[in-house]
């Protein structure tokens, strides 16, 4: 039981928070082993952002328990902020310094000493492949050289817990990329990752775990497999060439045959290898010929229309506008 | 190392931090010196004469010694605003919340900043001084009067900056911070900078007797001149003491309280 606790990177019980009238998180339970990765998934307005905020002692919570690191946040914030490292949705990086001056001030900050300072602002500039601008202000980086700076001031201190805010909201798929990419670095060095997306691609791709906020409330939580699975309609998709190989394989398979005059008949099926199995054996006992197999498993943007009930908040990266409800997003295997 | 040896350390880094401001930012230091600067020349040159014959020839070294001590007043009054401003753009930038989510003396953030805004505002009046005295100021004060002056000119920085500390955390956009500190700016032409408070209206008069300033720039008068003070110089490091407590109080409040935005 003790051991189970100090493996615990953050354990949230019955956290509200209210501000006035308004509630913004509803009761939300989280349990986070260390050196794992966690995501936060929510549209905007979800609390995501007021999530991290009480996390990492910026705001207090107004009812229920807080630990980070082992240290309950109202209690000892000092301890909570010793261990962890936060970079927020808007950059936290100082215009008016170089790149180089930013990390030193964090050095200053973390209390290392001169020469452990510039040491490690050298790494980190070589790391985040900012050493050809170490030297210019902050203010002259784009988009994705800002977000770098910001993610290496924060390494600065070498945080056991890391909160990433939305950390790719707003870059280019290729600064993105790369933002996943020095995730998983640091995950494999045993640091835990909280972080909060509303990109459901980026939660499937990085996230061992994943909670789907909605309106203060946590809605789901589970492997992203596993949110996969609450979602009904995964089903193989086979494709005729003639109307009677069709009805032959309804047959075979014990459906009726479509009403419509398509050439595509569902198979309600797991997923697994079993029922994809079990479908081709039985079409291959009649000998019937499928042009095409499809099989349709749901993604988050699935499991999210049918969580919360409106898609349109949730978007993919890149999205440029709103819709991503649509049923159609067979992935060939 | 103990939490108060921090405090040190970390308000020793805010420092170095806004001293680079500063330096890299040069326009707030120029936009600090032009308005006493401005006023030195505008009323040395253009109302000087019509003015310094008003106040009667009996004066020693003519106007500019009347204004001298004033326009010292004004140059620390209207660095008010760049303190407020970089105060505000902090405040409003996202790296407030990443020095808020680091074990640092969170004092540290406002420290940094009012020794550094301490340090130019002291710099700023030496220079509008020495500027007086190319103008023709004579100052008659011995040594132990100029430490005076230097402790009243830093005491009024001082005081002055935590409350514009104070406002650059109350407004909401740096435009906002550059307004508010403006009647600090104000009050040094409605108190005896350029003028005798006997000589305005009666109801001016007695709002002049009894603003701060006036206090302060008497002293400063007395000091540098040999002026009579009498007790204006207890009143004056009464209200600097009370301003910078009244400001210091207000800043940390407002710091406290502002959650994220």
């Amino acid at each position: 039981m003790r051991n189970q606790k100090l493996a615990l990177a953050v354990s949230v019980t019955g956290l509200r928070k209210s501000f006035g009238d308004t509630t913004v998180l509803d009761g939300i339970d989280l349990n986070i082993q260390e050196g794992t990765i966690f995501a936060l998934l929510g549209p905007n307005g979800a609390g995501k952002t007021t999530t991290v905020q009480i996390l990492s002692t910026l705001i207090p919570a107004t009812a229920g328990e807080v630990r980070v690191a082992g240290h309950d946040v109202a209690a000892e914030p000092d301890l909570v902020r010793a261990a962890i490292g936060v970079t927020g949705q808007f950059s936290a990086v100082d215009d008016l310094l170089t790149g180089q001056e930013n990390l030193l001030l964090m050095a200053d900050l973390y209390h290392l000493n001169r020469q452990e300072g510039r040491r490690r602002a050298a790494e980190l500039l070589d790391q985040f492949e900012l050493a050809d601008a170490a030297g210019q202000t902050a203010a002259t980086y784009s988009g994705g050289m800002r977000r770098r700076l910001d993610l290496a001031m924060t390494l600065m201190g070498r945080p056991r817990i890391l909160f990433l805010d939305e950390p790719t909201t707003g870059l280019d798929p290729r600064s993105r990329r790369r933002m996943w990419q020095i995730i998983r670095d640091l995950v494999a060095g045993g640091t835990t990752v909280f972080l909060t997306t509303q990109y459901l691609e980026e939660a499937d791709h990085l996230a061992d775990r994943i909670a789907v906020l909605d309106q203060g409330r946590l809605v789901a939580d589970g492997t992203a497999d596993e949110l996969k699975r609450l979602v009904p309609g995964s089903h193989i998709r086979l494709q005729f060439t003639e109307p009677g190989e069709l009805r032959a394989a309804a047959r075979a398979l014990g459906q009726a045959p479509p009403d419509d005059q398509g050439l595509t008949l569902r198979v309600p099926a797991d997923g697994g290898v079993k029922s994809l199995r079990a479908v081709l054996d039985q079409l291959d006992a009649q000998s019937v010929e499928v042009a095409a197999l499809t099989i349709h498993t749901p993604d988050l943007d699935d499991v999210f229309l049918t969580l919360t009930g409106h898609p349109g908040r949730a978007r993919h990266p890149g999205d440029a506008s709103t819709d991503d409800a649509s049923t159609d997003k067979d992935s060939p295997r | 190392m103990t939490t108060s040896s921090y405090a040190i350390r970390d308000s020793a880094t805010m420092l170095r931090r806004n001293l680079r401001h500063i330096q890299r930012y040069p326009g707030m230091t120029i936009g600090v010196l032009a308005t006493p600067v401005f006023m030195l020349l505008l009323f040395r040159y253009v109302f000087g004469g019509t003015l310094g014959a008003g106040l009667g020839g009996a004066r020693p070294g003519g106007y500019i010694s009347y204004l001298a001590p004033g326009i010292i007043v004004l140059a620390v009054s209207a660095a008010s605003v760049s303190t407020a401003v970089a105060i505000n753009m902090d405040m409003t930038s996202g790296i407030i919340n990443r020095f808020r989510t680091m074990a640092i003396a969170r004092v540290s953030v406002l420290t940094g900043h009012v020794l550094g805004s301490v340090l130019q505002t002291v710099a700023a009046a030496a220079l509008v001084t020495a500027l007086a005295v190319a103008l023709g100021f004579r100052p008659t004060a011995g040594p132990a009067a100029w430490v005076a002056v230097i402790a009243l000119v830093t005491a009024l920085a001082f005081a002055l900056t935590w409350l514009s500390v104070a406002l650059g955390l109350v407004a909401k956009t740096p435009e906002s911070a550059s307004n508010l500190p403006l009647p600090l700016m104000f009050l040094p032409f409605l108190g005896s900078a350029f003028v005798p408070a006997q000589s305005m209206a009666p109801g001016l008069r007695w709002f002049a007797e009894y603003q701060p300033f006036t206090s302060i720039i008497e002293t400063l008068r007395g000091l540098l001149l040999g002026t009579p003070i009498g007790n204006h110089a207890l009143i004056a490091i009464a209200w600097c003491a009370g301003l910078a407590l009244v400001g210091y109080l207000w800043a940390r409040a407002r710091y406290n309280r502002a959650a994220a935005r």
